[in-house]
Parts: structure tokens; C-alpha cells; sequence
């Protein structure tokens, strides 16, 4: 796991809100969805629950971060903190080594034809 | 970035549970092009907008010092959901293309399947940098020509073509960013375009 000093942007919040930590998983992409494991609990920090209760469904990163009005740095350090600890999981988009799969591109030419 | 946000609808509409795979394509072009009208258009969600901090690290080394100066940018930029099946949802990202924003866009949106260059014909020049930038790169794209009604000069499709010195390889399309069937045939225009450079990369061994 490769992690690279960020700045996670506007000051006092956000250092609150990441504990004061600024490194961050790079494999969490914008487009990576997020499923809660378990239910928030009583105690928990407010943003590790909303994301436990956003992500009962799918979410991807980019999404909790609209939802949270959070940076995506700052997103991206909350969900580590949830991965770590069992209460997430992950589930990546495909890595292209350079061209996507042409199999994958045609199911996507499927569903945009049938919209 | 707030005045999105508080348009938003209280509820969400969720993803199935079974989805599994995320995608993404970007929309580039200048400001007051249309990207954000083209990814409402064929959004399932009203666009949604969020922002990314970043330090650009090494921008310009303080002589004096010789430390690499660092510059904290913040890109903000809105995005839309389209559910292709079950398991497979593609996001659309807006994107503003001028030159300071590309550090961020190289690794904010790396991994894309291909790019959409929204091009407004009053304005190309907005347009060189991007191209210029994702033929570097080697991503994917095509080029929608956006047509604004009070545009007096109507430049066809070549000339545009001719003026943004784009080679015969790149797919244009002239659409109306309004229109969700036109952004529908941008979209298709595209995939159908990597699909074709996938096979044949597929066909060299
Ligand atoms: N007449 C016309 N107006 C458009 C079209 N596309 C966008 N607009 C308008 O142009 C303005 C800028 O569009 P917007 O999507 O916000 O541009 P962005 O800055 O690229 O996101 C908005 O007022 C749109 O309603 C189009 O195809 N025709
Ligand atoms: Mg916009």
C-alpha cells in the first residue's frame, strides 16, 4: 500500500475530522463503491457514521464525498480508517494496463444503448 | 461548492446491492461549454458536485532556499451516474480544462475509459490545451461540438476539425448538451471509438 503526504486542505475541521492524520490510501479511487459490514454505533465519530449508513447500498468514493461535502483526501482517510478495521469493504473498477477490456467496453456500449 | 448541494433532494437514490464494477469518463471543455447541462442530461442523478485538495509539490524551486515550493490547488468539479446493468455503473465527470488544472486530472481521473472534448466553436481555443494534453496521455477521446443557438457563424464539422488541427482518427460529433438522446450518442460515440482501438490492440501481438 502506497501512501503519499496529501494536504488535506482547510485547516482546523479537517484535522479533527482525520485525527490529524495526512497520508492517505491511493487504491481507493474515485469511482471505487464502498460497503458498510456493520451498523453505525453509538459513540462511533459522526462522519465513520454517516458513511456506515450511506453505504448500506453501494457508494463510491466521489459520491460519499458529495454526500459528506468532505474533500476527497479527507473521504479517502475516513474509509481507510473503516477498511482497517473490518467495517467496510471495497470493491475496485478494473485496472487497464492501457486499453480496457474490448469484453467490458461492449457491455457498457450495451447499457448506454438500452437507456 | 455549496449551491449545488442545497438543491439536492433529501433522499439518495441508491445503487443496486449488486453492484460491483465503477467506470468513469470525463467531460472536458472550457467554462460555459455545457458540461454540466451534458452530464445532466444523461445523469440518473441530479449532478452532484464535490472538490479535491491537492499540494503540487516541486512547482518552481525557491532559488534562494532550494526547497521545492509547494502550491495547494483546489479543483472542484461536478459528476453524474449513469446505472449501465446490475453491476456495472459509469460516472461522468466534468471537468474544467485549462492548463492548471491538469496535475489534478492526471491522478483524479486516471484509469478513465476515454475523454469527451466539449468544444463551443465561439470559444475553441479553450479547447487546445485538453487535446493537447489527452493525445500526450494517450486517453481515449472524441470531440463534441456543443451548437449554441446565437452562434452567427455556423463552421462545419472540417473546419472545426482543421482549426483544432485534430487528426482523422479522432471522432466528431456535433450534439446539443440539452438533449438526452444527444448526450447519449456522445457517449456511444465514444465507447464504440476505444472499443475499436481495444480490438485492434487486442489483434497486435
Ligand atoms: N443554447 C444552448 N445553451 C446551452 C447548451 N448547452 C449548455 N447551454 C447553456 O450554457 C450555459 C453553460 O452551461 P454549463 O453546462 O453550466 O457549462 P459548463 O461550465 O461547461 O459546466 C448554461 O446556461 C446552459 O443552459 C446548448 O447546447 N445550447
Ligand atoms: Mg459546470
Amino acid at each position: 500500500m502506497t501512501r503519499k503526504p496529501v494536504d488535506t486542505g482547510a485547516p482546523d475541521r479537517l484535522y479533527t475530522v482525520t485525527n490529524g492524520r495526512s497520508s492517505v490510501d491511493d487504491t481507493l479511487d474515485l469511482v471505487t463503491l464502498i460497503v458498510a459490514e456493520c451498523q453505525p454505533t453509538t459513540g462511533m465519530q459522526s462522519e465513520h457514521s454517516r458513511i456506515l449508513t450511506l453505504c448500506r447500498h453501494p457508494t463510491s468514493v466521489v459520491e460519499i464525498s458529495a454526500e459528506l461535502e468532505l474533500p476527497i483526501t479527507v473521504v479517502r482517510i475516513l474509509l481507510a480508517d473503516l477498511l482497517d478495521t473490518g467495517r467496510i469493504t471495497a470493491r475496485h473498477p478494473p485496472v487497464n494496463p492501457s486499453l480496457p477490456d474490448p469484453a467490458l467496453l461492449k457491455e457498457v456500449l450495451h447499457g448506454l444503448r438500452n437507456l | 461548492m455549496g449551491s449545488a448541494i442545497s438543491e439536492l433532494p433529501a433522499h439518495r437514490t441508491p445503487l443496486a446491492d449488486a453492484a460491483e464494477t465503477g467506470l468513469k469518463i470525463v467531460v472536458v471543455g472550457g467554462f460555459g461549454v455545457g458540461k454540466t447541462t451534458l452530464v445532466r442530461s444523461v445523469s440518473e442523478i441530479r449532478p452532484l458536485n464535490t472538490e479535491e485538495v491537492m499540494t503540487e509539490a516541486g512547482v518552481g524551486i525557491d532559488e534562494t532556499s532550494g526547497v521545492a515550493a509547494k502550491s495547494t490547488t483546489t479543483v472542484a468539479f461536478d459528476f453524474g451516474r449513469i446505472s449501465l446493468n446490475d453491476t456495472m455503473v459509469l460516472y461522468l465527470f466534468g471537468a474544467p480544462g485549462q492548463k492548471r488544472f491538469w496535475f489534478l486530472w492526471d491522478r483524479l481521473f486516471s484509469g478513465t475509459l476515454g475523454a469527451v472534448v466539449l468544444v463551443d466553436t465561439r470559444r475553441m481555443d479553450d479547447s487546445w490545451y485538453a487535446i493537447d494534453r489527452l493525445e500526450h496521455h494517450g486517453t481515449p477521446f472524441v470531440v463534441a461540438v456543443n451548437r449554441f443557438d446565437d452562434d452567427a457563424n455556423h463552421h462545419s464539422l472540417d473546419e472545426i476539425r482543421q482549426a483544432l488541427a485534430l487528426p482523422d482518427h479522432v471522432p466528431m460529433l456535433d450534439c446539443d448538451a440539452r438533449v438526452r438522446q444527444s448526450g447519449k450518442d456522445v457517449l456511444i460515440t465514444l465507447v464504440d471509438h476505444v472499443y475499436t482501438l481495444a480490438t485492434a490492440q487486442e489483434a497486435t501481438p
